[in-house]
């Protein structure tokens, strides 16, 4: 039981992780939490579902529509709701937080609207193939998932340390007038951002699908609060931190339930979450603030 | 264009009914027939949010038995319905809305058990008659002398399919598992580990979960490496088809005993396959052969295009109960009402023969349900 429990525990927790990797990018740069991020990743999770169960299509269609169309909403989103409170001069950092909230009740109801209540049957071929090691059935859905979460992580990792467009966002996120200022189209990077951070979400939402056999509107609020608690917990705006702490919620969340009581599920993971906090209360893998960012 | 295609629908059906019912009212007809009582009654439902697949089949219930109540013309009602969204504070304002606002007659809902411990004891103080339509909960009707249910507790259900469960495949051994923030399926577990410690089941583990959750792998994981020879499962149909899925999907294929939550083709319509085996006690029944049954069925298909589940056929009821008192009581007044609806006797129904106890709680006789072959069938 061990080994499947394991099993179960890494795939909940990279699904997580990915989940919180969008949060953390869009907060490394803005130092905004997108609460709308949660409803993104379930339209991405809605849109496969769309292509894979009712169209048919191949699952790589799946995920690259599924990026398309959330990809689009991340843009929208910043258009819309964060570029006229950044531009504004006054403009209190909760405006932007309020703003995203109200995009994320906005997407629920529209997904109520469009795709109905209740749970939908995600169904792939794909979902279906597993393969035993010893006693322990291992299904191909899960390898993928990880994989997809670690290569997310380790591209994310590179592109911010490595190349130019990674510099100007760092660049961007340290200090946005003087990024400016110093010729990097700020607009463009922050757009970008929340781009790339939507369509990671999109990716997640077809991994849920997959993995879990069932989506519904209200995933995105379930999923996206845990997207929350893993960035304080990894460190804010930490790539590492976000995986780390997704592997370690996931992990707990399911070793709780295997050895102790189902009851305290979320308790204990919770629990264990203050208790790092308490030692390193700039998360996981966070700086500790040195300076003011502001 | 969706919109009136809907009015056409439900039109027609209003038409299909009046005259459907034509040929029983010809000899009532010749009592002289006055003005017909108008009454206000409102409705407290989920209209959107989590649980809003649940207010959407209790409102088309209501619905489509008002449509047939107006055109009949003794009773003349005007509905009201609140969204509560499944909280218990939003469902209390929009019980005070209708009791001190709009002035309703009396009230049909709301959906949850948790909402109607909150909201009945403001109807009640406030004398309005309230009917719960889907809180099977402990202790409903006792909050006081206006509250009503025609919902079957599952204190009723449970004891029935356990039994027969237990008979049939000599379980010894049981898993239970359930939500455990949700006091329906709370309730539910009740029952079961009640049952289950009467009939000297040993109860091999008991494991937890919450609403909208989407991964059950690691409760089930646990639950097979016990190995059970059944697992009672307290669950609304949206988590318990899930539950099914992934539970059949890792290899634990033994019977599964489910609350009334369970009851719905939905739990079908999610697990597919994987609901084969599912054991439920209920009050509904739509393969039932009877044509009352056979005729609300096709006409609430023809209306919402799906077939009514347990919560629409109990909301129908509801509300012809409540207008069969409302006639009885002459006038729409609301200590009136409530008299009438506690002599509430023998009412013929889609759910079957249907009365209220000295409690003003449900007496009927469920139905043992099991799926096979991708829909419920009879279970003996």
């Amino acid at each position: 039981m061990f080994l499947e429990q394991l099993i179960n525990g890494i795939t909940l927790g990279s699904i997580y992780s990915i989940v919180a990797l969008g949060y953390t990018l869009v907060f490394g740069v803005l130092g905004i939490i997108n609460m709308a991020h949660g409803e993104i990743f379930m339209f991405g999770a809605f849109v496969g579902l769309l292509i894979v169960s009712k169209a048919g299509a191949p699952l790589p269609v799946a995920f690259l529509g599924a990026i398309v169309v959330t990809a689009s909403m991340g843009l929208l989103l910043e258009r819309f709701a964060l570029r006229p409170l950044r531009t504004r001069p006054g403009a209190s950092h909760l405006a932007s937080l309020i703003s995203t909230i109200g995009v994320s009740i906005l997407l629920e109801n529209l997904a109520h609207k469009i795709f109905g209540s209740g749970n939908h049957l995600f169904e792939t071929p794909f979902a279906e193939i597993s393969f035993k090691i010893g006693p322990v059935t291992v299904y191909l859905v899960q390898v993928l998932i990880l994989l997809i979460s670690l290569l997310l992580m380790a591209g994310l990792a590179l592109w911010l340390s490595r190349t130019r467009a990674g510099k100007a966002l760092r660049a961007t996120a340290e200090n946005l007038e003087t990024a400016g200022l110093l010729g990097v189209d700020t607009n463009r990077m922050i757009t970008a951002t929340v781009v790339i951070a939507s369509a990671m979400g999109g990716v997640a939402g077809v991994l849920v699908g997959m993995a879990f056999n069932y989506i519904n509107n209200q995933i995105g609020l379930s999923m996206g609060l845990k997207g929350l608690a893993i960035i304080i917990f990894g460190g804010m705006g930490s790539v590492y931190g976000a995986m780390a702490g997704g592997l370690i919620l996931g992990l707990s969340e399911t070793f709780v339930v295997a050895y102790g009581s189902s009851g305290y599920r979320d308790a204990i993971a919770f629990v264990a979450i203050i208790v790092i906090l308490l030692i390193r209360p700039q998360g996981l893998f966070g700086q500790a603030p040195a300076e003011a960012r502001r | 264009m969706k919109r009136k295609e809907r009015l056409f629908a439900v039109l027609a059906c209003a038409l299909f009914a009046f005259v459907f019912m034509g040929a029983e009212k010809a000899n009532k007809a010749a009592k002289p027939k006055g003005e017909p009582i108008r009454a206000k009654i409102g409705v407290i439902s989920i209209i959107t949010g989590a649980g809003a697949s649940y207010g959407e089949a209790i409102t088309n219930g209501f619905k489509l038995a008002l449509d047939e109540v107006n055109a009949k013309g003794d009773v003349n009602i005007d509905l009201k319905i609140e969204d509560s969204t499944g909280k218990a504070e939003q469902a209390l304002s929009a019980a005070q809305k209708l009791i001190n606002s709009d002035q309703v007659v009396a009230i049909l809902g709301p959906t949850l058990s948790t909402e109607m411990k909150v909201v009945a004891p403001e109807a009640n103080a406030s004398g309005v008659p309230i009917m719960g339509t889907s809180t099977t909960a402990q202790g409903i009707t006792q909050i006081g002398k206006f509250v009503f249910r025609n919902s079957l507790p599952e204190s009723q259900a449970i004891p029935a399919s356990v039994g027969k469960a237990v008979k049939k495949y000599n379980i010894k051994k049981v898993a239970l598992l359930y939500g455990n923030d949700d006091v329906f399926t709370k309730s539910g577990f009740d029952t079961m580990k009640e049952v289950a410690e009467k009939l000297k089941l040993k109860i091999v583990t008991i494991e937890t979960f919450q609403k909208g959750q989407a991964d059950y792998k690691a409760q089930l994981t646990k639950i097979a490496s016990l190995k059970p020879d059944a697992v009672f499962c307290s669950a609304l149909y949206n988590e318990g088809g899930v539950i099914l899925a992934q539970a059949r999907k890792m290899g634990l294929k033994v019977p599964f005993v489910g609350g009334n939550g369970f009851n719905s083709p939905k739990v079908i319509e999610i697990a597919q396959e994987a609901a084969e085996g599912l054991i439920v006690a209920t009050p509904w029944f739509g393969e039932k052969n009877d044509p009352k049954v056979r005729a609300f069925v096709a006409k609430y298909e023809k209306a919402y295009g799906k077939k009514p589940d347990q919560f629409a056929a109990q909301a129908y009821d509801a509300f012809h109960i409540m207008a069969n008192a409302l006639k009885a009581a002459g006038s729409a007044d609301r200590s009136k009402l409530r008299d009438a609806l506690a002599a509430t006797r023998n009412f013929q129904g889609v759910l079957g023969e249907f009365s209220f106890d000295a409690e003003r709680d449900v007496v009927m006789a469920p139905n043992v349900l099991i799926v096979k072959g991708g829909k419920f069938t009879l279970f003996n």
